[in-house]
């Protein structure tokens, strides 16, 4: 079975964020890079697809040059391959162009899974499953905190907002995870070591076929007038309790009108 | 005046909050129109011209609930050729958001998420980085998607015209290659929704066993708020995944955010820093949930919980 796993790039949660004053995009150039936390999931779960099912594991990630170093990451983990889409015409592309993108790479790629992370921590928009299910006329597993693949079908049970969903569809399909699924590895150092004579492919947009007039920040469909940065949240009041402790949250409660 | 199409969200007929929410929003921008999908729609129709819908367009195939996500963006697409819409708002749900993308595919509009305003002429504010900064945004192209989250504006009773109109779906292959083959309920019945309620209270950690939830649990009811947990809980089996508030969990923005015995995580965070006031009860002094408390509390929840609840039921009399 062959998998091809999306990984994004994205900048360390821990680090200050902040848009760039310019262009109004998310400033990717200033901070610690590290690879989007949940996608590690979905490698890992391609990786033990892979383990007990044979076939190979292949790491797509549209991004600046310096997403190399999240693609060595993956490919330390035992992923197979990479493909690395980059080009500074791409630069700015809101999601749906994104996934115009990943979905012509896609096209151009033997698979019969591709598992994506449920959600970007920078973005946060969660679209991306959906947005390739439609782009490639394939089914949407989205949300998966289970997967299981036997068959040519593929089974997840999807979180929901009361309890779970069971979905199923015939391969080849788009799934996208959440942490629940499994416990990531580390790389070990002989994985680190591999990474670096793994098979990697720079794509650029021509090699996509699309129209550079299509992609990146002048023609994204969505975008950005303006923006305000709000004063950080000022830690209030910190009381300690001192037997008290009910009736002091309940008087600050009260004070804020909530009892 | 032109419609707005709103994609309501309901439970077998029953709606959530947060449809009437939507409807207001869409009264500000155009005249109202719902589109109601799957089974018990038609039960939604007094309730939503009660909130403002000037028409209704009602399909009740169970395509809708059998597979997933695809068949309701073909018939929003529908009606978006249609109709011509201003606009299509949707839920900032899980689903909602999904809807929204296939059907920005399918329509070659734009898709806003996560929007917790949008003005008269389609500027949507979003919240970003963890509500550090907030965006203005619009669509550039096609008909505008944005994805509102719950508790951005409120209801508003308003006597909409109501008409219903019966459509259907067309939907194609690909639209129905997810399946639904089970829906399984693990709900804690009897509370608000945890995404819509305006008063959340969460356990972590801290809170030590599946038991001890009942203080949270007891907590909550004295203020009509829903439970919510961390991951910590979660994965401890001590409280159900869909109560998981955070990253991989819900996103929640109530009016009141109490947090008993979690510590803070940046992944937690990611899922209740815009509540507008947030208090903390926590027995570490340094624990990073404090730098975001309007209110913190250091104490041992075991004893600050149950007292808490007490004086809430005694100042309601
Ligand atoms: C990919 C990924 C996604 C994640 N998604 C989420 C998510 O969606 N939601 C989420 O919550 N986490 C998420 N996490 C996990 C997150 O990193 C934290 O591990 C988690 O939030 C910790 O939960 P906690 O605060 O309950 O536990 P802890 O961090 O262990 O904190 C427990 C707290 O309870 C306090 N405490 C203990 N006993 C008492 C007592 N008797 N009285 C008062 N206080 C007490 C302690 O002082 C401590 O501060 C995610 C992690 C990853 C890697
Ligand atoms: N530029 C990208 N390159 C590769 N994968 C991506 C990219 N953007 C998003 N993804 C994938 O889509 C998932 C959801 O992202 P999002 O919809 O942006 O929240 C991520 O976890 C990744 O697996």
């Amino acid at each position: 079975m062959n998998i091809v796993v999306l990984v994004k790039q994205v900048p360390d949660t821990w680090a200050e964020r902040k848009l760039s004053e310019s262009d109004k995009t998310l400033d990717r150039a200033s901070v610690d890079v590290v690879m989007n936390e949940i996608d590690e999931y979905a490698v890992e779960e391609a990786l033990r697809l892979k383990e007990a099912q044979g076939g190979e594991v292949t790491i797509l990630t549209m991004g600046p040059e310096r997403a190399i170093e999240t693609i060595r990451k993956a490919l330390s983990m035992g992923a197979d391959k990479a493909v690395h889409l980059t080009d500074d015409a791409l630069k700015g592309s809101d999601a749906v162009q994104t996934s115009a993108a990943l979905a012509k790479v896609l096209e151009g790629l033997e698979w019969d899974l591709v598992i994506a992370g449920s959600e970007a921590t920078d973005s946060r928009m969660a679209i991306m499953g959906a947005l390739l299910a439609e782009r490639l006329g394939k089914p949407q597993l989205t949300g998966a905190r289970k997967l299981t693949v036997d068959g040519g079908k593929a089974v997840i049970e999807r979180q929901t907002d009361n309890g779970y969903a069971v979905v199923e569809a015939s391969l080849p399909a788009i799934v996208s995870v959440v942490e629940k699924i499994n416990e990531p590895r580390y790389p070990s150092f002989k994985g680190i070591m591999a990474a670096k004579s793994k098979p990697l492919d720079t794509k650029s947009l021509a090699d996509t076929g699309l129209d550079a007039g299509s992609v990146g920040l002048a023609s994204a469909p969505s975008q950005v007038v303006s923006f305000s940065n709000k004063p950080p949240r000022q830690a209030g009041q910190v009381v300690k309790d001192e037997g008290d402790g009910g009736s002091k949250v309940a008087e600050f409660l009260a004070s804020q009108k909530f009892v | 005046m032109t419609e707005v199409l709103v994609l309501i969200d309901h439970v077998d007929g029953t709606p959530k909050k947060v449809s009437f929410e939507l409807l207001a929003l869409a009264k500000t921008l155009g005249s109202p129109s719902a589109v109601v999908l799957g089974a018990g729609g038609s039960k939604t129709v007094d309730a939503l011209k009660a909130f403002g819908a000037d028409k209704i367009y009602l399909d009740e195939s169970s395509d809708h609930d059998e597979f997933l996500v695809g068949t309701k963006a073909a018939l929003l697409a529908q009606l978006v050729a249609s109709a011509s819409p201003t606009a299509v708002l949707v839920p900032a749900t899980a689903e909602g958001k999904e809807v929204g993308a296939r059907l920005a595919v399918k329509t070659g509009g734009g898709l806003l998420t996560d929007a917790v305003g949008v003005t008269t002429d389609l500027v949507a504010e979003q919240p970003i980085i963890g509500g550090s900064v907030v965006v203005s945004s619009k669509v550039a192209t096609g008909t505008p998607i944005i994805a509102v989250r719950a508790n951005s504006t409120a209801p508003v009773e308003a006597d909409g015209a109501g008409a219903v109109e019966n459509v259907s779906v067309t939907a194609s292959d690909a639209d129905k290659a997810a399946r639904v083959t089970e829906r399984v309920v693990e709900a804690k019945g009897g509370r608000p929704d945890l995404g819509e309620a305006s008063i959340v209270v969460s356990g972590g950690r801290g809170v030590g066993s599946p038991e001890n939830f009942s203080i949270i649990e007891a907590l909550a009811d004295s203020l009509g708020a829903a439970v919510g947990a961390s991951r910590a809980a979660t994965d401890a089996g001590w409280y159900p995944h869909q109560n998981q508030v955070g990253q991989t969990g819900r996103t929640v923005s109530p009016q009141l955010y109490i947090a008993a015995g979690i510590s803070g995580a940046i992944q937690h965070r990611a899922g209740m820093q815009t509540s507008k006031t947030i208090v903390a009860i926590n027995k570490d002094p340094e624990a990073p949930i404090f730098e975001l408390a309007d209110f913190g509390l250091v104490g041992d929840l075991n004893t600050v919980v149950p007292a808490l609840t007490e004086e809430i039921l005694k100042r309601k009399g």
